[in-house]
């Protein structure tokens, strides 16, 4: 089943995108739902419990080279990090610097923080960033996967876009505060968070490949999130580097961006000035792709 | 900027000078071992994409002013309300800002910047990730909040009772809002109470050795945190 071409990476469990994302038979899971490890505050507060706290870590192949791998699931608490959920990530990206894979492959699909645990939350998400920026200070480049129901939210918003490359798809969504938060806190003449064309059009995979943070705009497909790794092997094989002139270089093109996009609310007034025509929240990811590259 | 003169006054004795535009500071403070770079944030600020940007900067500048081989610690003035919340910073990309800000702040680290981090007011969740929380060793003072989210939020977004959180709260760390709570868990290194010598207590964080990120088990060791060094533990070991 892990081979089937047209299968949703959306629609796809934790567990079934590792299985499609790596070489056939070639996963092996680090501490199991074998082993337990659920979250005793979950418990505390009398909520279900998940045998792996909502995340899968272990090792596989992609195209025989080695990769540490991380998925969180998106259909437990919304993919959000607790204390064992953390330390698990944590865990994994630790071993990644003594075992050296081709690279860390982090499917992320997260509000963010646990809010039952929050404190936890936090301090993991904290200990995942620290840990993250290890591993690429060892020179493993880091890849994340954005299409699950849940994006990449929060603190694994920053966690995402920390990482070296990342693949999404039109349907993930990628940001820090979701729309519900800031309709909640700011109003609904703010952000409407019901209108999903909206929701899309700020946070979707198409702004976020025109914007460039993005590496890659993939299909909805397991098989398309593959296919990118394998050419992530060959277009990202290191980590991206920290020099000072590499970050001054960020710097620069982070602040040209606020300074360009100063009243940036809706995806297609990019897309309007840059030319890409009205309909570009309508094409699909072929046509969107080829049509940002025509105007590149 | 008033409450952050009177404290530079008392950290740094010896004299400092730390400018505040648009609620960023950045500046230097006289210790008795030489100067030390200081930048953060003031009033409460809602950390925005600019603001974000000012703080990079200012890190990056800190690295690139040198002296070359001694690397001079950097002091971290967390005072956050979180995250700006606007439909304009998420379509920009703000997570993007923030993560830059903690790639600047790594490579401060490696280049041999000791990081510390104090909490005077409030430290909030995303505008607290991306800066405070990533120093080498934090310190809260007195009156300092850190949270999450207030238990209203929590409750209404939780659907658990607010009642049923504050009793909870009493006996747990690990949701409640408060630096003690951060403390039990390892997440806040020390608490200074008002009577103490911050000069002194400062100076002895600012030249520590460098050290791998401990938190976890510091949590473990303070009873707040049992399972987070523990299981990344497992996972590094397991078959």
């Amino acid at each position: 089943m892990n081979r089937i071409p047209g299968k949703s990476y959306r629609e796809a469990t934790a567990r079934q995108r590792v299985a499609g994302l790596l070489d056939a038979d070639s996963f092996a899971e680090w501490v199991g739902p074998a082993a337990r490890a659920t979250s005793p505050h979950l418990a505390a507060l009398g909520l279900p419990c998940s045998f792996d706290d909502g995340v899968v870590v272990g090792q596989g192949r992609v195209e025989e080279a080695v990769v540490t791998i991380i998925a969180q699931e998106g259909q437990f608490n919304g993919g959000a990090v607790g204390e064992v959920h953390g330390a698990k990530i944590r865990g994994a990206l630790q071993r990644a610097v003594r075992e050296r894979p081709t690279a860390v492959v982090f499917c992320i699909d997260s509000g963010g923080v646990r809010l039952h645990e929050a404190n936890a939350g936090l301090l993991a998400i904290s200990e995942i960033m620290r840990a993250l920026l290890a591993v690429q200070g060892a020179g493993i480049p880091v890849w994340a996967l954005v299409g699950g129901s849940c994006g990449a939210f929060g603190g694994m918003g920053i966690v995402a876009r920390l990482c070296d490359a990342v693949v999404m798809s039109e349907e993930g969504r990628l940001g820090l505060s979701g729309p519900e938060v800031i309709e909640t806190v700011m109003g609904v003449e703010e952000f409407d968070a019901r209108d999903r064309a909206l929701v899309w059009r700020v946070t979707g995979g198409k702004i976020r490949r025109t914007l460039g943070e993005a590496t890659v705009l993939v299909e909805d497909r397991l098989s398309a999130f593959r296919a990118a790794l394998e050419s992530l092997r060959h277009s990202c094989p290191v980590a991206l580097p920290r020099t000072l002139d590499a970050l001054q270089a960020v710097q620069d093109q982070l602040t040209a961006r606020a300074t360009r996009e100063s009243d940036l609310r809706d995806g297609q007034a990019l897309w309007d000035r840059l030319g890409l025509g009205a309909d570009a929240a309508w094409m699909d990811t072929a046509q969107f792709n080829r049509r940002l590259q025509e105007l590149a | 900027m008033e409450g952050k003169r009177t404290l530079f006054d008392r950290l740094f004795p010896g004299g400092h000078g730390v400018s505040c535009v648009g609620q960023v500071l950045r500046g230097w403070g006289a210790t008795t071992r030489g100067r030390v770079h200081v930048i953060g944030t003031t009033d409460h600020a809602a950390i925005d994409a600019r603001i974000a940007l000012m703080l990079s900067q200012a890190v990056l500048d800190a690295v690139a002013q040198g002296p070359a081989g001694s690397p001079l610690p950097i002091l971290f003035i967390a005072d956050t309300q979180g995250q700006a919340l606007s439909r304009h910073e998420e379509a920009l990309g703000l997570n993007g800002y923030f993560a830059h800000l903690a790639r600047c702040v790594q490579g401060a680290r490696e280049r041999g910047h000791h990081l510390v981090t104090l909490i005077d007011g409030e430290a909030v969740s995303g505008g607290f990730l991306a800066f405070g929380l990533l120093a080498d060793a934090i310190v809260a003072l007195p009156g300092a909040e850190v949270r999450v989210m207030d238990l209203r939020a929590m409750a209404r977004i939780t659907r658990i009772s607010h009642d049923r959180l504050v009793a909870l709260a009493r006996t747990s760390p690990v949701f409640a809002p408060g630096a003690d709570n951060y403390w039990r868990m390892g997440g806040i290194h020390a608490q200074w109470r008002p009577d103490q010598d911050w000069a002194a207590l400062l100076e002895q964080q600012l030249y520590a050795a460098p050290a791998d990120d401990a938190r976890a088990d510091l949590g473990a060791v303070r009873g707040g945190r049992l399972l987070a060094a523990s299981l990344a533990r497992q996972v590094c070991d397991a078959p």
